[in-house]
């Protein structure tokens, strides 16, 4: 189990743990508590996002709404807060309304069979215009809510309450895809959806949920980042789509659909993080990390595009 | 003797421990047509492979005109005068007949694309070898047959002595094969070295002057058509006696059993016409008919995924089959023709493969049983002989017949009561078509239904009880296949009525 587990994930694991080493060479600060906490909370609503985004790429499909999701999800609770409205009751009703968000993209895109592309992108534009309207493109503060700030800022049992959440999402996700006829029907349909109809699967049905399910993850995210800032903006996670992709990419989630794992994500995650951290730590240029960014990713994808081809040879 | 165009000599392959091919040395001759005949991964593929410059060989050589040669890519191996045709299909549906011929071998002038030339060239190509097909006809509306010949007139418009088939045929109705056949001696009467692979013993006995038989990437033996026949041929591929191509029927248990599927005025006005008939537990009815007479519209109707008129009724009750979903709660099961596109996912592998159609069935409460699933795995690679090195490996890398083994294991699963099987042994050997059809044999014997769909017509005459013509979407004929000839369903699936 734990060899299989090393081989599956020897080639990112590997590519982290040479990250994590030159970081330490390069910062001395790098390993201290403060700075692992620091990256593990940072990734936490990216990785929670793109553990959703897994789902869309698995299919072969992708969610480009998830940024605009998370933004207006914040948005709902927030303003339903501000009005005086209990948390217990806020946060069930925006994270139906990020399911819903999900539901969209899932019906529209077998409904219309058009790519999952086109109709996430025209909903990313959609949902980030509602998020705009509702709050007049202002930003919406919220402070003196205990329940709504303990979501980032607390901690339970020493430990920041995110990094509960992020541990918890990725038990929940990774059970639902390696253990229930769900997660199966996900992997069958991404790699071949005719074949799926022909044994009996239901391939609307699965993306649908599958979409929803994204929603979900982008709605969690969604709330978690309000928390972290004290307020929604409408204008929140702008972007955050391609880092969610990158993350499933980088973890080794083929764009091609049927291969891909949680774990996986997680680790692209973290990468990601890592690679922000330690830039910033050492006052890289924010431009140049972001070249820096893009070809760490290029360099991945291209060693993984190259291992599958000798694999096939 | 004529003079030797192509020799290989002492040619070997090896993947790793793997030896794909081993010690090969053939001679191809001007004007002649050499048959190399084996079951699926005897290293028929690899040998064409590195003949065309995509492998390279380990050891050996290849000499032309008696001159040691080296393909380093495909391009190379053209420019020597070898045209390769291969099953799979590489052409482009939103271009023409005559720009498909010519692709990447345009005609023109100053870098200008000549179209007249390539019209008319291209016409000169399907005029010579008498392939009726417009040279102006996009190739998206043509059907798989012709396209198939499209792709042989392009392997033909570079300048060759040396003609490569690898299966051709296996996507071809008869009347296509001829076609085909008379391309063949077109070739051989302009002295050209044919080499010609396939599976089907009829059609090979029937064009070959030479046959080499390989098996396990071995070279076993070179014998002139003449001195040969099919029994001696496939004891040589599989390496044992083989009695019978098909498996005798049980004939105690020959009874017939309760009515399985009743099928009145079945009707899609794109697809189908008024098809009626009945099927029993433990009876094989053999559907037979040519490339484009509807016969796997109607079973894709059975199953689910083309809307119909008419009635369906399994076993007394009225249904009506909307989806996939539906058919199989019915206890129908399907492996369509196509395995690749639509029975498996080839990514993925032999155990997600073996319980595609049944995960959920022995799952409780949405949560999958990895034992039970490891267990039913384990006895379908024992029961239908699958050979794979592992259960965790990816279909993608089996051969054709252990991939379809697999197909039908998914449905076998299930225990379904009516089996329709389309094509079942296209693609596949000798040894794994005897496996198939004695898993049938063993099906009907414990009362399953099965429909058979099949475009040889020896396999459903041999192995059906009762036979089923289709011509142009319409049900034309019902034959008892006993004491059937082949002559008589011919009639009948051409159209070409004798008047008496």
């Amino acid at each position: 189990m734990i060899k299989g587990f090393f081989r599956e994930y020897a080639g990112i694991l590997g590519g982290l743990l040479i990250l994590c080493l030159v970081s330490s060479f390069l910062s001395e600060y790098f390993w201290s508590v403060n700075n692992v906490t620091n990256i593990v909370l940072q990734t936490s609503i990216v990785a929670i996002v793109a553990f959703g985004m897994t789902y869309a790429i698995l299919l072969a499909g992708i969610d480009l709404s998830v940024g605009s999701i998370v933004a207006l999800t914040g948005l709902v609770l927030v303003i339903g807060l501000t009005n005086g409205l209990p948390f217990s009751l806020m946060l069930p009703i925006a994270l139906l309304v990020a399911v819903f968000c999900g539901f969209s993209n899932g019906l529209i895109t077998t409904w219309l069979g058009v790519h999952p592309f086109i109709v996430t992108m025209s909903f990313m534009g959609i949902w980030r215009g509602v998020a705009m309207l509702t709050s007049d493109g202002q930003a919406v503060s919220l402070y003196d809510n205990a329940p709504f700030e303990y979501i980032f800022n607390g901690y339970l049992f020493g430990i920041p309450f995110p990094i509960i959440i992020l541990l918890s999402m990725i038990a929940l996700n990774h059970f639902v895809l390696s253990k229930t006829t769900f997660g199966r029907r996900v992997y069958i349909v991404g790699g071949n959806p005719e074949a799926a109809a022909y044994s009996g699967i239901n391939v609307s049905k699965t993306t649908i949920y599958s979409y929803m399910i994204t929603g979900l993850m982008a709605g969690v995210g969604g709330v978690m980042l309000a928390s972290r800032m004290f307020s929604a903006q409408p204008t929140a996670a702008n972007g955050m789509e391609l880092d969610a992709i990158a993350a499933c990419v980088l973890g080794g989630t083929s764009l091609t659909g049927g291969r891909g794992t949680i774990i996986g994500t997680l680790i692209g995650a973290l990468i990601i993080a890592v690679l922000s951290n330690v830039m910033s730590l050492m006052n890289v240029d924010f431009f140049v990390s972001l070249i820096v960014k893009g070809v760490v990713i290029l360099i991945a994808v291209g060693i993984d595009v190259y291992k599958n081809k000798r694999k096939a040879a | 003797m004529s003079k030797v165009l192509l020799e290989t000599v002492g040619l070997c392959k090896h993947f790793g421990d793997n030896k794909a091919v081993d010690g090969l040395s053939i001679k191809f001759r001007a004007g002649k047509v050499h048959t190399i005949l084996g079951e699926n991964g005897c290293g028929k593929s690899t040998t064409l492979k590195m003949l065309a410059g995509v492998h390279a060989p380990t050891f050996g050589s290849v000499l032309r005109n008696g001159k040691n040669v080296e393909f380093k890519s495909p391009r190379d191996s053209r420019d020597n005068g070898i045209a390769i045709i291969f099953q799979e299909l590489s052409l482009c549906n939103n271009l023409t007949v005559a720009e498909n011929i010519f692709a990447n071998n345009e005609p023109h002038r100053f870098g200008v694309i000549d179209s007249k030339k390539i019209l008319s060239d291209a016409e000169a190509i399907l005029n010579k070898y008498h392939i009726p097909i417009s040279a102006e006809i996009k190739v998206g509306s043509l059907s798989m047959a012709q396209r198939q010949l499209v792709e042989i007139a392009k392997g033909l418009s570079y300048p060759s002595d040396v003609v490569i088939f690898d299966e051709p045929t296996s996507s071809l109705s008869d009347s296509e094969v001829e076609i085909l056949f008379n391309i063949i001696s077109e070739l051989k009467s302009e002295n050209k070295s044919i080499i010609y692979v396939s599976h089907k013993m009829a059609e090979i006995m029937r064009i070959s002057d030479e046959i080499t038989v390989m098996r396990d990437g071995q070279y076993i033996d070179t014998v002139n058509k003449e001195e040969t026949s099919i029994d001696p041929l496939i004891t040589m591929m599989v390496g044992r006696e083989m009695n019978d191509i098909y498996p005798s029927k049980n004939e105690s248990v020959s009874e017939i059993g309760d009515l399985a599927l009743s099928v009145k005025s079945l009707t899609n006005p794109n697809a189908f016409h008024n098809v009626s008939f009945d099927l029993h537990a433990g009876e094989v009815v053999g559907f037979f008919g040519l490339v484009g007479a509807g016969r796997s519209d109607v079973m894709n109707a059975l199953f689910g995924m083309l809307p119909y008129e008419g009635e369906i009724i399994i076993k007394g009750k009225k249904v009506t089959i909307e989806t996939p979903i539906i058919a199989i709660k019915n206890g129908i099961a399907f492996v369509t023709e196509n395995r690749k596109e639509e029975g498996l996912v080839l990514d993925h592998s032999v155990h997600i493969n073996c319980n595609l159609a049944s995960f959920e069935r022995i799952a409780t409460r949405g949560l999958i049983n990895e034992q039970a699933e490891v267990s039913q795995t384990e006895e379908s690679i024992k029961r239908m002989n699958i050979r794979v090195q592992n259960r965790l490996q990816s279909v993608g890398s089996l051969s054709g017949g252990n991939q379809q083994k697999i197909v039908l294991a998914k449905w076998l699963e299930r225990q379904p009561d009516i089996l329709i099987l389309d094509e079942p042994t296209r693609g596949v050997d000798v040894g794994a078509k005897y496996e198939i059809y004695s898993i049938i044999r063993e099906l009907t014997e414990k009362g399953t239904a099965v429909i058979l769909v099949s475009s040889e017509l020896p396999e459903v005459m041999n192995m059906s009880d009762r036979l089923f013509v289709m011509r142009e979407k319409k049900l034309v004929k019902e034959f008892k296949t006993k004491g059937l000839t082949q002559d008589q369903v011919m009639v009948y699936a051409t159209g070409v009525d004798s008047n008496d």
